[in-house]
């Protein structure tokens, strides 16, 4: 995986360099925003890091002009600011997802994973699976080992979400945006008992388990 | 709470404010002045013309009385008597007035046929009516006259016809009355454009006001350039907005920095212990610590953000992002997501959606605000209990209201308990920051939404009212 780091913070910077380092990912790194630009346009990148503020040219700008001249690497927008119009504008610019400062690295990774498999499945999928658990889109119907499992909605959608991302760690905020569509901050862990129910209904009655929590992070699901 | 609150039609608030003005009190008194010194005035110019022929008549009257009184002692009946006949020869328009009586009022003398009817005040002036022959028809007009009583029972009245005096007394009362008229007229209309003129510009200043309130710190007000008093006192206003808009940039300046420069290493220290957990691998012990620390790292975080955010979202940037919210598939979701908490604890969740429930705001911030209120109502409210969310849509705007069956809140802590880090001694044991309610108090401000904490003992009632928002048609 390579990606392509524009961030003026040095500390910011080399503590992701460093993190993205450990995940196996080949990262370059420009702090001014005009040879950032040049760098995304010239280069085979699987995923751009970039941040709002920056010399010379700033975030959305670079996104903008990329985007104009037909350039589809995901984009994910760094920003201190944090606020919705802001996120607003740097969806609005051809960013995929937005990320405020500060965060957690495993926010920061498990989002770029998200990314990345969203940029590889082109086709629409009818039908997903994970180990033995199988979801028709189509008929919305989801089974375990041959056995159905009837599922509300919401939780066919938090399902659908987690099996899309399998392998991949997904985090609270991440289910909040994407199967809630809320960009929210509750006080209460709510998300997680969604999960113990849904765990209820995959996970009990079979063996073994496929909904993992990944402590301090978010969950998984993954398949043996 | 105010009952149903009804919009007064605007024109209605501008004419009472017009009346209620300190400018149109101030012309009305003006006014009032005005009038009274013209009518002082005109009273001076009633007394020296229609005044002054008055006494120009009496005076003549007066004199000739005094003539013939010394003509009838000198010269006794006959030569009063003749002479009242050449007097009266002298004038054949009969505007002068004789008569001479005896005793039994027979006429002795004089142009006069008759003793008028009329009695003389004490000073023996008389009004009476002259009859005039004319050739066809008789003509009354008015005449004044003195009565003298002389020896011998006589008695002798000298009038004059004072018809024209009258006529002219008449046109000056007129014009009098007129120009009072007028002037008070004009000093109305006067003191209305004076007090309008003023009330325009004022208007502009609290309209200019308004909107600084409502959270647009660039506005200003406008200057017409006359350089007149407003104008120096708009200047000053402007200065004096110009100076808070800098010291609030620099407010958010300083929270943006912190934001910057705290929570990055912040952000840092939560990522070291976090790579640090996965490198005590083998030491359960330091494990747990490290996770405890993280935890501790995100409680700070945590509260760092919210107070951000609510500085943020007080600053009132947000508003440019409002759109139309339906309420209702938003408490949906909300419901929907807290369900499983509420049911967790062996709580019931309910919610009911009365009619339309569209309001101007920020989707995000609303669900935030009421999931806040919904999450405290939880965390209070004892097992077993029950969670009731209630949308309904009213004449002037839609309300919510979360009502639940916990302790409640006193009245003398309702409203402290909307400010930041307030919290009550009986849940400093529960999680949170004291931040919750207070980012809700900032998220219904910018949407000019009201929050009225109320119930009795058997829990907490929280209303909520958004006011219209010009609902756009569905």
């Amino acid at each position: 995986m390579r990606v392509l780091l524009i961030e003026d913070d040095r500390q910011t910077a080399d503590y992701l360099l460093k993190g993205l380092a450990e995940t196996g990912a080949v990262t370059d790194h420009v702090a001014d925003g005009r040879a950032g630009l040049l760098q995304a346009a010239g280069g085979e990148y699987d995923a751009l890091i970039v941040d709002r503020m920056l010399p010379g040219l700033d975030g959305v700008g670079i996104v903008r002009t990329l985007r104009a001249s037909g350039n589809r690497t995901p984009v994910l927008f760094l920003s201190a600011l944090g606020e919705v119009d802001d996120r607003v504008e740097g969806l609005r610019a051809g960013g995929d997802d937005y990320l405020v400062k500060p965060f957690a690295f495993s926010e920061l990774h498990a989002r770029l994973e998200a990314l990345l498999r969203r940029g590889k499945s082109d086709t629409p999928e009818t039908c997903l699976r994970v180990a033995d658990l199988e979801m028709d889109l189509l008929k919305r119907e989801v089974t375990r080992a041959g056995r159905e499992i009837r599922l509300q909605p919401r939780e066919f959608r938090l399902l659908e979400y987690l099996v899309r991302h399998a392998g991949q760690v997904v985090t609270r905020t991440m289910l909040l945006e994407q199967v809630w569509d809320y960009h929210f901050d509750p006080q209460t862990n709510v998300i997680d008992v969604h999960i113990s129910r849904l765990r209820g209904k995959i996970d009990k009655d079979f063996d073994p388990p496929l909904l993992q929590t990944m402590r301090g992070v978010g969950y998984m699901i993954r398949g043996a | 709470m105010s009952e149903a609150w009804h919009p007064p039609s605007a024109l209605r608030v501008r004419a009472a404010n017009t009346l209620r003005s300190s400018t149109f009190r101030l012309a009305v008194l003006y006014m009032l002045l005005l009038g009274v010194s013209v009518g002082i005035l005109m009273a001076f110019l009633y007394w020296s013309t229609a005044g002054y022929m008055d006494r120009q008549t009496a005076a003549t009257i007066e004199a000739e009385i005094r003539g013939l009184a010394e003509q009838y002692r000198r010269r006794g009946l006959p030569g009063l008597s003749s002479v009242i006949s050449e007097r009266v020869a002298r004038d054949p328009v009969g505007s002068n007035v004789y008569l001479l009586v005896d005793d039994n009022l027979e006429r002795l003398a004089g142009n006069l046929d008759r003793w008028p009817n009329e009695f003389p005040d004490s000073e023996g002036w008389i009004r009476f009516r002259l009859r005039e022959r004319g050739p066809d028809r008789a003509e009354e007009h008015a005449a004044r006259g003195q009565v003298f009583l002389l020896r011998g029972g006589l008695r002798l009245l000298v009038g004059r016809d004072v018809r024209d005096l009258e006529a002219t007394r008449a046109l000056i009362l007129d014009a009098l009355a007129w120009g009072l008229a007028i002037t008070a007229a004009l000093a109305l209309l006067g003191g209305w454009l004076m007090s309008a003129g003023v009330m325009r510009r004022l208007e502009t200043i609290n309209q200019t006001a308004g909107e600084i309130m409502a959270g647009d710190l660039s506005r200003r007000i406008p200057l017409d350039g006359s350089g007149d008093d407003f104008d120096e006192l708009a200047a000053n206003l402007n200065r004096m907005l110009e100076r808070i808009e800098q010291l609030m940039v620099g407010v958010r300046q300083v929270s943006d920095n912190i934001a910057h420069d705290l929570r990055t290493p912040l952000t840092r220290v939560r990522t070291k212990l976090e790579l640090l957990c996965t490198e005590l691998d083998g030491c359960e012990s330091a494990r747990s610590l490290a996770a405890e620390t993280i935890a501790d790292a995100e409680e700070m975080l945590a509260t760092f953000n919210a107070l951000l955010r609510i500085a943020r979202i007080e600053s009132g940037a947000r508003r440019a992002a409002f759109a139309c919210v339906d309420l209702r598939p938003l408490t949906e979701d909300l419901a929907e997501l807290y369900e499983p908490l509420a049911a967790e604890k062996g709580q019931s969740l309910t919610l009911r959606v009365e009619g339309p429930a569209r309001v101007m705001g920020d989707r995000d911030l609303l669900f935030q605000a009421l999931a806040n209120l919904v999450d405290n109502a939880i965390k209070y409210t004892s097992p077993g209990g029950a969670i009731a969310l209630a949308v309904a849509s009213q004449e002037d705007g839609v309300m919510v209201t979360i009502r639940d069956s916990g302790p409640g809140i006193p009245p003398h802590a309702r409203e402290r308990v909307l400010d930041r880090f307030v919290r009550l001694d009986d849940s400093r044991s529960t999680p949170g920051s004291g931040l919750g309610l207070s980012l809700v108090k900032a998220v219904l401000d910018l949407h000019q939404a009201s929050i009225a904490l109320g119930g009795e003992a058997d829990g907490l009632l929280v209303t909520v009212r958004f006011r219209d928002a010009r609902q756009p048609a569905a």
